[in-house]
């Protein structure tokens, strides 16, 4: 193990994590918005729209993210939607997760009791409103934690975009170990960083679930 | 509709290697699930002090970082390359086995003390009490779960197309590259990779229900719905 | 049966027995007896000291409020709680201790398992096994935890399916049998395993009404039949007054009354006794 090596190459890394932690927090919040949306349509709309968002959702959470990654990266642009690499990243990863956070919305939202749908409709609350202040605040605080285990989940997924070329900690890792045949340094390193980071976030979903679950 | 006809052999070749690793990464994960599992449920605190710190190791790594690790860093410690298929078989099936160990140890948590200090009652030995009791219990818990990690491997197992194992996200690739129809040549991966997860979800409902029957559950009990298949939702299950 | 208690008398070893001083009053070696036996969670001691002898045979009933420790009692010598001081004696050899040299030290797994096999128990919830039949239910531990060839352990678990009236649910998952049934069936699991004391957690406290009365024949019939000790916790008075020689009043862990039934129910000596019994007998 070269040591000097890990300390030379940790600009580069920490550069990587820079687009690591970009994708992540910019695929997360699209995984945010769209997994709310889904989760909506899918209790508001008509049957024959619920059930279609339902096996689209089904067909997404059933594939690979790394071929959704390809199918986003190469696709797009053959249809004439041009993409940098991070932009399809950002893309496929908060498609695939919405599929996931709009489960837990899904659930978050089958907990609010029908006696608050029901009394907002006795206030002749308007719809939009029933869902802002009455029925939302409700069920998204009660789901918190359970989003929160999604954001660590997807942080460890980007390391798949090291295949669609984003420089990323992984991509930056293969790149420094190929150039000086150091793999063994600098792959290492990015798994102990992973899991520093994924022992850190376990400690804090624990927290918001000891602070919001309880609710 | 031609392009399908025409490449279902080659699609058909890859998803064959997509099952075979699949299945390698599943058998391998069930079995480090049931180790590391039974072990974080003793009382000793070693053997749960080793549960946790596998656990925490192998779920915090992802599974490509773990495969690029075995296959291109390993090499310089000792001197010996993995094959490729292995390589990949190893770290998805240490990667699942730690999310599985969690399933596994909440599971058999879950197992109502009551039947423990049966088992104590009439004199079983520790043994004994975990394959005669403790373990057919929990078993059924464990199902759910066991079958949304086989869909997750089977989605992991696409990263070895990057170490050129020529699975079905590989022959995506090939199929992008000779014939340029972009669209199809992923569109149709997708959809096998689909049909996949539908026969692993089949086959995990069969087993589900058959172990809901042994327990002497109702069997014309409508199916519980199927809870989404997530790493994430299954870290947050083992830890409460 | 007592053929079977011959059996279980042989497996007790001689050699282990201490010099156990038994109570003044007692011809025999007593069967269990609780040496300043102490058991507390966190600050709340739920037993202090408590002394106590039993002789084989003997059926004994514990009374007392709730929160009394009359099922820590039951549970101890099941070995399911920890013991907090003092000793419990089986038949002469310490159950939560064992001789090391000429000290006793914490007993171990293995040791605990060869004393408590003359020890049997039913539940307050039943606790059959649900992934089991009936049957399997009664013979696994027989077949593995005693070495009785399965064909023995068929015989003898359709034998007291027969005593206790549930011949036909043989092969039945237990998930389909009342819970009258249910405790039934864990009584026979309990004597297949051929105790020489029967622990008896309140054992109809968590049936209907209409059920209790088939679970307290079945007891009868053991009681009337057969010499095995029994330790039982009930609020079952009737009960109590019929099969046992001998009830315990317990109060904030301590043995408050000790005699025959007719004097406790009777003529009790003191007031806690009498006003338990009387609240008792109104609430049921």
């Amino acid at each position: 193990m070269d040591w000097d090596f890990i300390v030379e190459a940790m600009p580069a890394l920490l550069a990587g994590l820079r687009y690591t932690v970009l994708a992540t927090v910019m695929g997360y919040a699209l995984a945010l918005v769209l997994g709310l949306v889904v989760a909506m349509v899918r209790k508001g709309a008509p049957p024959t729209v619920a059930k279609t968002v339902f096996w689209i959702m089904e067909f997404i959470r059933c594939t690979p993210l790394l071929v959704q990654l390809f199918f986003v990266f190469y696709v797009l642009p053959s249809a004439g939607i041009a993409l940098t690499p991070l932009t399809a990243g950002v893309i496929a990863l908060g498609v695939h997760y919405a599929a996931y956070t709009a489960e837990v919305y899904r659930s978050g939202l089958d907990g609010v009791p029908k006696g608050q749908w029901e009394a907002a409709r006795a206030l002749s609350l308007p719809g939009v409103r029933t869902w802002t202040s009455v029925i939302l605040p409700q069920a998204i605080r009660r789901v918190i934690p359970a989003l929160g285990n999604y954001l660590i989940a997807m942080f460890k997924d980007t390391p798949l975009l090291f295949a669609i070329t984003v420089p990323e900690l992984l991509f930056e890792a293969n790149r420094l170990g190929g150039e000086n045949f150091k793999y063994l340094e600098t792959i290492s390193a990015v798994g102990v960083l992973f899991i520093v980071v994924s022992v850190l976030s376990a400690i804090g979903i624990r927290f918001l679930e000891r602070r919001y679950a309880a609710v | 509709m031609t392009f399908f006809t025409d490449s279902l052999p080659i699609y058909l070749n890859g998803a064959w290697y997509t099952l075979m690793i699949t299945v390698g990464g599943c058998a391998l994960a069930f079995v480090i699930s049931m180790i590391f599992g039974i072990l974080g449920t003793m009382r000793s605190l070693v053997a749960r002090a080793i549960a946790t710190v596998y656990v925490e190791i192998f779920r915090g790594v992802a599974a490509l970082v773990l495969m690029f690790w075995l296959f291109y860093a390993m090499p310089l410690l000792i001197g010996y390359r993995l094959e490729p298929v292995v390589a990949a078989i190893l770290a998805l099936g240490l990667n699942v086995g730690a999310y599985g160990a969690e399933n596994v140890r909440g599971a058999i948590n879950a197992v109502p003390r009551a039947q423990y200090e049966a088992t104590v009652a009439l004199n079983f030995e520790p043994l004994q009490r975990m394959r005669l009791v403790i373990l057919p219990q929990a078993w059924a818990q464990m199902l759910p779960t066991f079958g949304n990690l086989v869909i997750e491997l089977m989605k992991g197992s696409a990263v070895v197309s990057l170490i050129a194992v020529s699975d079905l996200t590989f022959v995506a690739q090939q199929m992008r590259t000779f014939t340029g129809e972009t669209l199809l040549a992923f569109l149709a991966a997708l959809i096998m990779y689909f049909i996949l997860a539908q026969i692993f979800l089949f086959l995990t409902r069969m087993a589900e229900r058959r172990a809901n029957r042994r327990l002497g559950r109702l069997p014309d009990r409508p199916a519980k719905k199927r809870a989404i298949p997530s790493m994430a939702g299954v870290a947050r299950g083992g830890e409460s | 049966m007592p053929q079977s208690e011959q059996n279980i008398q042989d497996t007790i070893r001689p050699d282990a027995s201490p010099d156990v001083p038994g109570p003044g009053d007692a011809v025999q070696q007593p069967l269990i007896r609780f040496e300043k036996v102490v058991k507390q969670y966190g600050d709340n001691v739920v037993l202090r000291e408590l002394d106590f002898t039993v002789q084989p045979g003997q059926r004994v009933t514990l009374i007392g409020p709730s929160g009394s420790g009359k099922t820590t009692i039951l549970r101890l010598l099941m070995t399911l709680e920890q013991i907090d001081g003092g000793v419990i004696w089986v038949n002469g050899d310490p159950l939560s201790h064992m001789y090391k040299g000429d000290h006793l030290v914490p007993a171990n797994e293995k040791y605990q398992r060869a004393v408590r096999k003359k020890i049997g128990m039913v539940f307050q919830q039943f606790n059959l096994f649900p992934n089991m039949t009936v049957r399997r239910n009664i013979t696994e531990a027989p077949i593995h935890s005693l070495g009785v060839p399965r064909g023995e352990a068929d015989e003898r678990a359709a034998e007291l399916l027969d005593m206790v009236g549930l011949k036909e649910r043989i092969d039945e998952h237990p998930t389909r049998l009342s819970g009258g049934q249910q405790q039934r069936v864990a009584i026979a699991r309990a004597l297949a395993m051929r105790p020489e004391i029967l622990l008896l957690d309140e054992v109809t406290s968590a049936l209907d009404p209409e059920l209790v009365a088939g679970v307290l024949d079945v007891l009868r019939e053991i009681a009337r039949t057969t010499d095995i000790t029994m330790l039982a916790v009930t609020h079952e008075m009737g009960f109590a007054r019929d099969v046992s020689h001998r009830v315990l009043m317990f109060d904030h862990g301590r043995i408050l009354e000790d005699g025959p039934p007719d004097q406790i129910f009777g003529e009790p000596r003191e007031e806690r006794t009498k006003s338990f019994l009387h609240a008792v007998l109104e609430s049921g």
